[in-house]
């Protein structure tokens, strides 16, 4: 009898765990709740790309990939929930999409020694990966994001921002506050004067915001927002005759969803990106044909092409990347998390290797390294036209000021190694 | 005229007309908290679920399309049509009248003489049940909501207030159309719960249900009109907020745009949820203006709720409330 249990007990957690031959990657998701309709396309991509890799290349290295989808409705203690729920299958990355989530998560992963990339959002210092050695924020972050903003506008205004006046129009939230610093620093160096107009969640009501701006009458706004902000944002600015090819929200604020609500009157927003929009890449066509007509999306397979879906396709698809350097690096393709983190530091994506993956010119070339977690910097410029229904880049990419932003990336990234006791290193 | 002065004027015209768009959701809180003793809480969500279905049913989209889709391999999205906005909303109100027979019949009818916690307590189970039904029925995706409103500056207020001080005011089309609605809405509930014999029998069911029930009133029936006309006036809010920034699942959220306003205005009164908005919506559009600098901005949310404390404090029935007499 005991025998008999104890076979019982054996074959239970057998077919509760993660087969031997697999590489599980979790998907920290939100497919429910206010944000929903930006992190249901982001989700389906992540998760179509590596489906599309189990059905058409058999998984990366013979080895197939298992995605477990946890629901964190963006809510920071589901997210932390979800992570302890899946730390103990060997994940190989985590890519919580969530600023908030990542926070909790940065000391978590630290101690388990597990992976996790931030995708243009979370702690923008993590960058210096000799203090943060498991977290990756590659190919830009929030400060790039803010230098690029500038970088344009200069382009814009002939190279001379003295006597201008930007506001940035934030989310009221660790996230929303992340690129005031860097604006601060680069007013220092253009000349410009910086308004600050917080947005307290969820944004629903924003008239004293854009009065003021009616007021004040900046020559640019940025706008570093997410979820109803957006939209209610792009409302207001429509209302009081703002000029849209004036408008700048980061790439968390350059979604379909952010344009559609307010019509035609959207036509000409700007939005920074770290990859390419639309569907106009042979991916697509592999997509189609094994991942959605063959009945395997991971939702309706109404998302393709949409800015948060690619955004999703190409974390997954650097994720894969890098699984596919450790296995390189590693002589095996059934890889530890130690392993892919490895991978994740030695990854190096180029023009030639995008190309080979169905998606030429999609995103910056860069290369990872342990001084270097983040990339090189660059983001592009796209606008929305609100007849075709899709955006566009209107700028080449281009690189963030790295003279005034590596030193504070050293002087955040130090700060907080003190305060953690870390010592930063390479070795 | 100095500048400053001319800006707090217009900052309080917006703030009169953002406070109608506050009173819009606090004003179906107060008509099942008069009515049934109920805290409402899926209130916010009620009028998230009535903009929700107004789209679909505008945009001809079929209910539960991919859960159909799902279980029975189809491929099915849309009917094929796309309804004026005055039909679609007509439909709306009559999927908003089942859904209150449905919460009445379902939840409230098997509640009664229960803890006001208790019915409070089901109210928001009923918020998340109805939100999860709402994302199956019609989907997460962010949806444009176009009844025909106008929205943008009013041209002839910015015109004539220019030529009067130099420089034109800033009124949304959209606050006037609501503040136009919001004024019928109220005379609309004041002629129905005075004039007609259901709105006595809603006053009575108020006023003592067991009284009314021994003079033969229904409480079922006029539970379920409660609950219908608060489903309305959940469409209208829906509508409004719905317009200005798309149909989505924040517009739950609004709720707590209506929670300082009840505080203030008192529960049971329908002028006071009026006046408590208009209260709450130029206090924190001034404050914000006068001291938002001086405190880094985003003042608006945390002091409207201080400025509700500060009546509670005063007045705990709130301006208009009833007065709360306890004998021991």
């Amino acid at each position: 009898m005991k025998k008999k249990l104890t076979a019982l007990a054996l074959g239970a957690m057998l077919a509760a765990g993660p087969a031997m031959a697999e590489l599980v990657v979790p998907s920290l998701s939100y497919r429910t709740g206010p944000y929903a309709a930006n992190g249901i396309p982001f989700a389906d991509g992540y998760a179509d790309y590596f489906t599309l890799l189990n059905e058409r290349d058999g998984g990366i290295g013979g080895e197939m990939i298992k995605i477990v989808e946890c629901e964190t409705g963006y809510n920071t203690e589901k997210g932390v929930e979800c992570y302890e729920g899946t730390k103990g299958d060997s994940p190989m990355v985590y890519e919580p999409l969530s600023t908030g989530i990542t926070y909790q998560l940065i000391p978590k992963v630290t101690a388990d020694g597990i992976p996790m990339h931030t995708l243009g959002y979370g702690r923008t210092s993590a960058k210096n990966g000799a203090v943060f050695r498991n977290i990756f924020n590659y190919p830009a972050n929030y400060w790039d994001g803010a230098s690029v903003a500038i970088k344009h506008i200069l382009d814009q205004e002939g190279g001379d921002l003295k006597g201008k006046k930007i506001a940035l129009v934030y989310h009221n939230s660790a996230y929303g506050k992340e690129p005031i610093r860097t604006l601060e620093e680069l007013a220092k160096k253009h000349g410009y004067e910086l308004s600050l107009l917080p947005v307290d969640h969820p944004g629903q009501e924003q008239k004293s915001q854009w009065l003021q701006i009616r007021r004040e009458r900046p020559d640019y706004v940025i706008m570093w927002g997410w979820g109803v902000m957006n939209q209610v944002a792009i409302q207001e600015a429509v209302n009081i005759r703002f000029p849209m090819d004036h408008f700048i929200g980061i790439w968390w604020s350059g979604s379909e969803n952010d344009v559609l609500p307010a019509g035609d009157k959207a036509d000409g927003y700007k939005a920074l990106t770290f990859h390419n929009l639309g569907s106009d890449y042979p991916i697509y066509d592999d997509l189609k044909k094994y991942v959605v007509e063959g009945g395997k999306a991971a939702g309706a397979g109404d998302q393709l092409g949409t800015a948060l879906y690619n955004r999703g396709m190409y974390a997954a698809m650097l994720a894969a990347e890098a699984i596919k350097t450790a296995q390189g690096l590693a002589g095996t393709s059934a890889i530890t998390p130690a392993q892919m983190r490895d991978g994740m530091e030695a990854l190096e994506i180029t023009e030639e290797k995008m190309a080979g993956l169905g998606l030429p010119n999609f995103g910056p070339a860069f290369k990872v390294s342990c001084e270097n977690h983040g990339g090189d910097g660059y983001a592009a410029v796209a606008q929305w036209d609100a007849k075709a229904g899709s955006w566009s880049l209107i700028t080449d990419y281009m690189q963030s000021d790295q003279e005034v932003l590596a030193p504070l990336v050293e002087a955040d990234s130090m700060a907080y190694a003190k305060e953690n006791g870390i010592t930063p290193g390479c070795n | 005229m100095p500048d400053q002065l001319l800006f707090a004027m217009e900052v309080t015209l917006n703030g009169l007309m953002a406070g109608v768009l506050y009173a819009l959701v606090a004003l179906g809180f107060v008509l099942i908290y008069k009515a049934s003793g109920i805290f409402n809480y899926a209130q916010g969500v009620m009028a998230l679920f009535a903009a929700m279905t107004l789209v679909g049913i505008m945009d001809g989209q079929v209910p539960f399309s991919h859960l159909i889709n799902a279980i029975f391999g189809t491929d099915v999205h849309h009917f094929g049509w796309h309804l004026p906005g005055l039909l679609a909303i007509l439909l709306t109100m009559v999927v908003m009248a089942v859904l209150a027979w449905g919460v009445q019949q379902f939840v409230m009818r098997h509640l009664i003489g229960q803890e006001p916690i208790i019915l409070f307590m089901a109210t928001i189970g009923l918020a998340y049940f109805l939100e999860g039904v709402a994302d199956l029925m019609w989907g997460s995706e962010i949806r444009k909501l176009d009844v025909g409103l106008p929205q943008g500056i009013n041209e002839t207020i910015d015109g004539v207030t220019y030529d009067m001080f130099g420089y034109g005011f800033f009124i949304d089309n959209l606050d006037i159309v609501a503040t136009v609605i919001a004024a019928l809405l109220v005379i609309a509930l004041v002629i129905f719960s005075q004039y007609t014999k259901q709105g006595r029998a809603m006053r009575a069911v108020a006023d003592d249900h067991q009284a009314a029930l021994s003079v033969g009133i229904s409480l079922n029936f006029i539970w379920v009109m409660v609950w219908s006309v608060a489903g309305f006036v959940a469409l209208v809010a829906g509508i409004m907020w719905g317009t200005k920034s798309g149909v989505q699942f924040s517009l739950s959220l609004i709720a707590l745009k209506a929670l300082p306003v009840l505080m203030l205005g008192g529960f049971t009164s329908i002028p006071g949820a009026i006046v408590g908005g208009l209260i709450i919506g130029v206090g924190e559009k001034l404050f914000d203006f006068l001291f938002g600098p001086m405190l880094g901005g985003a003042t608006e949310n945390w002091f409207a709720y201080v400025l509700a404390l500060l009546f509670l404090v005063f007045r705990p029935q709130g301006l208009f409330g009833d007065r709360i007499i306890e004998r021991v």
